[in-house]
């Protein structure tokens, strides 16, 4: 039995910990807290169960291989897979090599992530601020996360200017940090 | 915190890995020496990560969670298992032999890579050393506070010149004039390049200094056209897809 099954819910610092030290009980255990949450990143963003389901697999290898990627003295797991995710899943959509290495991947966010909880309260007030979007800004940031598409295209797609496009976008991530602040 | 105004918008396009070309490098020379901007692309990344969680709800099917243990388990990484009693003897030597392979290998790895790496680095430092001379000297063609004289024989009055330099494969073309007379309003010189057969192909539009010089470096042409000659016309200051006057200077070209 490994030490993360004899200790009960361990913290994502001690699964990754664990994970480190080649602990495949400890990688089962990340996989069930935060799968649901590549998995439908993936789904979102690619539409398609089987290449999400790849992308879950080639998220959660790369994490397996290399636990280093993740420097648990920056953060939560979750928001870093949440951030990791998406970029695969889009680099998967547009047949792409990955644009960012992972290990420069730093993420810096307010609330806490850690339990299912925290994670359910966070989900509600995104959404809330979501609707609460003007619809043009809305649509802008979802295009640009969602679909990988650049400003240029947006702009393309939607006839506005190039320069409301990007400060809609950046506006719109603003504005969901506003909702912790 | 301050972020630096000019960058806001695109460390949000960067967060979202949508900034290319210029614009990205520009950015990522900035973030190498701005503290500031590069906390505020992990935050940015963190309200990427929210925008995530929006899409939080379906659970991936079972098969995927048989399919990664199966994985980790293939890529076992804890393989040394405690010894058991009977053979204990052997296995100090045993562990000892293995770890003088690992290490030699290992050892003999690290010096290829570290041979390898070295060769990168040269090739890279050169490929520096070539493109840093060949900005310079496309800089030298095109600046325009660079002194152009043309040389020709004594006592013979300052003709109009011009010089193309062609590389038809790869579609490069540069052109050099000079003692080009001025231009009445409205109108530029553009440069042909006349085919072995078909139609004049228009290569750059272009209108000389004060001391009568101008530069057109790499116009949009297509590759492979084998060049009979080139010629200037006088054309209205856009341009034209095809000559509408006479060509007022001609050199033979393939």
């Amino acid at each position: 039995m490994s030490s993360a099954e004899l200790k009960g819910p361990l913290s994502d610092f001690s699964l990754v910990t664990a994970i480190r030290s080649g602990d495949e009980s400890a990688m089962a255990a990340l996989y069930d807290r935060y799968s649901s949450l590549v998995y439908s990143i993936a789904l979102r963003v690619l539409g398609d169960t089987g290449t999400a389901e790849d992308v879950l697999q080639e998220v959660f290898m790369q994490l397996w291989r290399n636990p280093g990627l993740f420097d648990s003295s920056r953060g939560n797991v979750a928001p870093w897979l949440a951030v990791i995710s998406r970029n695969r899943a889009i680099d998967n959509l547009r047949r792409r090599r990955p644009e960012t290495d992972i290990d420069d991947v730093v993420v810096s966010v307010e609330p806490d992530m850690a339990s299912d909880a925290e994670r359910a309260v966070v989900i509600q007030k995104v959404r809330g601020a979501l609707e609460g979007m003007p619809s043009p800004q809305r649509a802008a940031l979802e295009m640009a996360y969602f679909e990988g598409l650049t400003h240029t295209e947006i702009a393309a797609k939607t006839g506005e200017p190039l320069g409301t496009v990007k400060t809609r976008i950046r506006s719109g991530l603003l504005a969901l940090r506003k909702v912790f602040a | 915190m301050s972020v630096h105004e000019q960058f806001a918008e695109d460390l949000a396009l960067h967060a979202l890995e949508a900034l290319t070309g210029e614009q990205r490098e520009s950015l990522e020379r900035h973030l190498h020496d701005c503290a500031d901007c590069r906390r505020e692309l992990e935050k940015l990344r963190g309200d990427m990560a929210l925008l995530g969680l929006s899409a939080s709800g379906p659970r991936p099917p079972e098969r995927s969670r048989q399919r990664l243990t199966d994985a980790i388990a293939r890529e076992r990484r804890q393989t040394v298992a405690a010894p058991t009693r009977g053979w204990w003897m052997a296995v100090p030597w045993v562990v000892a032999a293995v770890l003088a392979v690992a290490v030699a290998f290992l050892w003999r790895e690290n010096q290829e890579q570290e041979r390898s790496l070295a060769g990168l680095k040269s090739e890279f430092q050169q490929q520096r050393i070539e493109l840093e001379r060949a900005r310079q000297i496309v800089s030298t063609l095109t600046a325009t506070d660079a002194l152009r004289v043309t040389l020709v024989a004594a006592k013979t009055p300052p003709q109009p010149q011009g010089k193309a330099i062609y590389v038809r494969e790869r579609a490069n073309l540069i052109f050099l004039a000079s003692n080009m007379p001025q231009l009445p309003a409205q109108k530029a010189y553009e440069l042909w390049i006349i085919p072995q057969a078909g139609a004049p192909i228009p290569a750059g539009v272009f209108k000389p200094d004060v001391h009568g010089s101008a530069t057109v470096v790499n116009p949009p042409i297509p590759s492979g056209v084998q060049a009979k000659a080139f010629a200037i016309t006088v054309e209205p200051e856009a341009g034209s897809p095809a000559p509408t006057s006479e060509p007022i200077m001609l050199g033979a070209g393939e």
